[in-house]
């Protein structure tokens, strides 16, 4: 490990702390993970002097130490514990000079917990834009804190930070020692017996947050309960007393140190571009067509502009496929390696430009200030169904990637809103789906048909298909609020910031993120079936499937070349692994009109539902009837006839009641693993599978018995 | 007494006190301070949430929220 002195980044959201830690690191940055929390951990280095460098630990952004949601706790649970491995040497605590009292109240919070702290002053052109005059040589003596001005998205101001870094490493000065709102002493004595010296503050944290820090056992934390009961202490009336006083003394020192020069000339308070902005983007008419407009062009870059990139991944792996037939003997090792490992790899490659997209719109919304204010109108209307303003980010990124999605839910402060949103969220159909959707529609719908001469009907089928599932995430959420109960209560304080300019490099780093983790997390699982599903389709039980052959030939001695062969594969099929599975559970899809080669495709979906496609594909080129070893996916579907009648199989009643079937069915490992992290309990993942899967049966029951 | 979920669009007023004790201590923190300056700027349609000016910033919050936050009418 690295003995670099560990300096930690702490700030409210919006004061700039990513572009500080950007401009401190420039490329020298890695994400990582924080041991036990599923939550990027972003470290970079500094070299504050020639030859010296310093480790940057980028922390999630807070007003205070006291956490309202799981983003936050994390902060107390390093800047908390001494032991923690990414406990700080010193911390630098980023403040919004335009701001500053509300900045100041998160500084203060910190350096008394005992860490060495160097105040910067981010924003110091916005503040003096607003006729604010900060004297911080006099504020550095008040707060007894080394202070640096600086710009941190210009790189401005970066030498005074280096020096005050500097002095204060080499003094490992913490100023404070007595708490802003005393208590008695018996009570810190008793904190301090238990669990050992500290500073008076820290003991404190320990005393009013122990059931949010991981680093106290169960016993523990009866303990610090008896101590509670016994003193008679309640932290919700100290920590709002606490911010009271703090902020009295803040108010004192900001009054003896900032001049506002608007108040002494008492000039009109100036009109920001902020304020001209949210008259357009929170007005009750046209906020909602500016949001309508702004999804508009999301979806159309995810699925027409998408569709390029897309294209010529799907034509670059078919190509190295071919190359590879070619050039290598054919055998099972080939049809493993070719089928079954590159057509895998290549079908999760193949979401990437969607994935990129929307997560290029998702990070431009957050950075420039606009998404906040999307959950600003939003709120009321999510409330309704049980969720929450801020549900709004988890859904729009549900059209990509559920797994992202869920993970981006950790900002909602009410547990039952984020659980409900966690809960509906893979309901909204994910990129996985649309190859499915795609290619069913094409099966059942006809192409050149439109509604009243202007509407695509196969674009119109796609489009129902995603308002049907964010119809029904509403719908589920709307019942498991009446279900689900509430802990706490569910609360909407949120800061709207000032619009900003967006940092390229912040947005290249967010969209690089996200679809690192779909390929690497959701591939492997996807490529590692596609394996296994090779290998089930491949082999049979017993000696079966060595005797199909010659039973066919016995039964058919007619067929010779094509026919007969194809006849020989599909019989194998039949006897496969593959095949047994499927037949065992057909008489359960029966009722929605599946067979039993519809059956494995729904049993191989049931990891990841994007193999499908592969499913299919890998089936019908095995067992299909058709003599052309080119056909695609959607003839070889086509021509499959329903034994019972006579017509083809995949007719509009079918053709439906799969398509609302993959729609609504929790077919993804990974969602199921992110639901486990992030609610930390199988309780949820299983409730989340049951439900959906339940929803998909009885859905397309409905479907197929009302159509056929 | 009033509440700040009783300002119209454009009106002010000074915190007095809060009748939440737990919404309080975010209240506070995000600088929503006893004698502090507030003034409503922006209503969602059917007048909830709501977004406020005061200690030089937008914050927004629900108008059940709002109505915890008493006030003095300026």
């Amino acid at each position: 490990m690295s003995k670099l002195p560990k300096i930690a980044l702490i700030g409210n959201p919006n004061a700039g702390k990513s572009s500080l830690f950007n401009s401190l690191t420039g490329m020298r940055q890695k994400t990582g993970n924080f041991p036990g929390v599923t939550m990027d951990k972003l470290t970079g280095t500094w070299e504050i002097e020639a030859h010296k460098e310093v480790e940057i630990l980028d922390l999630p952004g807070i007003y205070s130490i006291y956490p309202k949601s799981i983003d936050e706790e994390l902060v107390i649970n390093i800047l908390g514990n001494p032991a923690h491995e990414d406990y700080p040497d010193m911390a630098i605590v980023v403040a919004d000079a335009s701001n500053l009292k509300r900045n100041l109240l998160l500084f203060s919070q910190v350096r008394d917990l005992g860490i060495p702290t160097v105040l910067a002053l981010n924003m110091i052109d916005v503040a003096e834009n607003e006729g604010y005059v900060i004297n911080s040589i006099k504020l550095a003596r008040e707060l007894n804190v080394e202070v640096a001005e600086m710009n941190a998205k210009k790189g401005i101001g970066m030498n005074g930070l280096k020096l005050a870094v500097n002095k204060t490493l080499a003094n490992r000065f913490s100023s404070n020692d007595a708490l802003p709102l005393p208590v008695e002493d018996a009570l810190i004595d008793d904190i301090q017996a238990a669990f050992g010296e500290a500073e008076p503050y820290r003991s404190l944290l320990w005393l009013m947050e122990h059931d949010r820090m991981k680093m106290f056992s169960p016993s523990q934390r009866e303990q610090f309960e008896a101590l509670l009961e016994k003193h008679a202490f309640d932290p919700k009336i100290y920590k709002s007393k606490e911010t009271v006083k703090r902020y009295e003394l803040l108010t004192e020192v900001v009054d003896r140190c900032v001049i506002n020069l608007n108040r002494q000339w008492d000039a009109a308070p100036v009109k920001t571009l902020t304020d001209r902005l949210d008259k357009l983007f929170l007005h009750p008419v046209g906020g909602y067509l500016f949001f309508l407009a702004i999804l508009f062009v999301m979806f159309q870059a995810v699925f027409t502009w998408a569709t390029y990139p897309m294209d010529a991944i799907d034509g670059g792996v078919a190509y190295l496929n071919d190359w590879l037939k070619g050039i290598l003997p054919a055998s099972a090792l080939t049809g493993l390696l070719t089928d079954g490992l590159i057509a895998g790899i290549g079908g999760v490659l193949i979401f990437v430009p969607q994935i990129a997209f929307l997560f290029l719109f998702i990070s431009l919304l957050e950075e420039t200030g606009y998404m906040s204010r999307v959950m600003f109108i939003m709120d009321k209307l999510m409330r309704r169904f049980g969720l929450n303003g801020k549900s709004v980010v988890p859904l729009i990124s549900g059209v990509a990637c559920a797994v992202p999605a869920i993970m981006s839910t950790r900002s909602i402060g009410s547990r039952k809103d984020r659980l409900i949103t966690i809960l509906v969220t893979p309901l909204m159909s994910c990129s996985a789906r649309l190859p499915i959707y795609t290619v069913l529609i094409a099966l059942v719908v006809p192409e050149k048909s439109t509604l009243f001469g202007m509407f695509n009907l196969q674009g119109l089928a796609l489009f129902i298909l995603y308002l049907l599932g964010f119809f029904m995430a509403l719908v589920s959420a709307y019942v498991m609020k009446l279900i689900l109960k509430a802990k706490e209560r569910s609360y909407f304080i949120m800061e709207l910031p000032t619009y900003k300019g967006p940092r390229f490099k912040h947005v290249a780093l967010t969209i690089w993120n996200s679809v690192n983790a779909f390929v690497f997390e959701a591939g492997k699982i996807i490529v590692a079936i596609s394996i296994v599903l090779w290998v089930l389709a491949s082999y049979g039980p017993g000696e079966s499937m060595g005797k199909v052959a010659e039973q066919v030939k016995q039964a058919n001695p007619n067929l010779t070349g094509i026919p007969l062969s194809n006849k020989i594969a599909s019989e194998k099929l039949e006897n496969s692994y593959a095949g047994h599975f499927g037949k065992f559970i057909e008489p359960a899809i029966r009722p929605l009109g599946y067979d039993w080669k519809i059956g494995i495709a729904l049993i191989t979906s049931f990891a990841a539902r994007e193999v499908f496609v592969g499913t299919m594909s890998t089936i019908y080129s095995l067992g299909g009837e058709v003599e052309d070893e080119n056909a695609t996916i959607k003839n070889r579907m086509r021509a499959e006839i329903n034994p019972a009648t006579g017509k083809p199989l995949y007719d509009m009643a079918l053709g439906f009641s799969l398509l609302i079937f993959y729609a609504f069915a929790m077919q993804c490992m990974s969602t199921l693993a992110t639901t486990y992290r992030e609610t930390k309990s199988w309780k949820y993942p299983l409730i989340q599978f049951s439900y959906m899967t339940a929803l998909a049966y009885l859905s397309a029951f409905a479907v197929y018995q009302l159509l056929s | 007494m009033v509440s700040l979920a009783d300002l119209a669009i454009g009106e002010k007023g000074d915190i007095v006190g809060f009748t939440d004790e737990k919404l309080s201590l975010k209240l506070l923190e995000m600088g929503c301070l006893p004698g502090s300056e507030i003034m409503m700027t922006h209503q969602a349609p059917f007048g909830d949430p709501i977004a406020i000016k005061v200690s030089g910033y937008t914050l927004s919050m629900r108008k059940e929220e709002a109505a915890t936050i008493l006030i003095n009418k300026k």
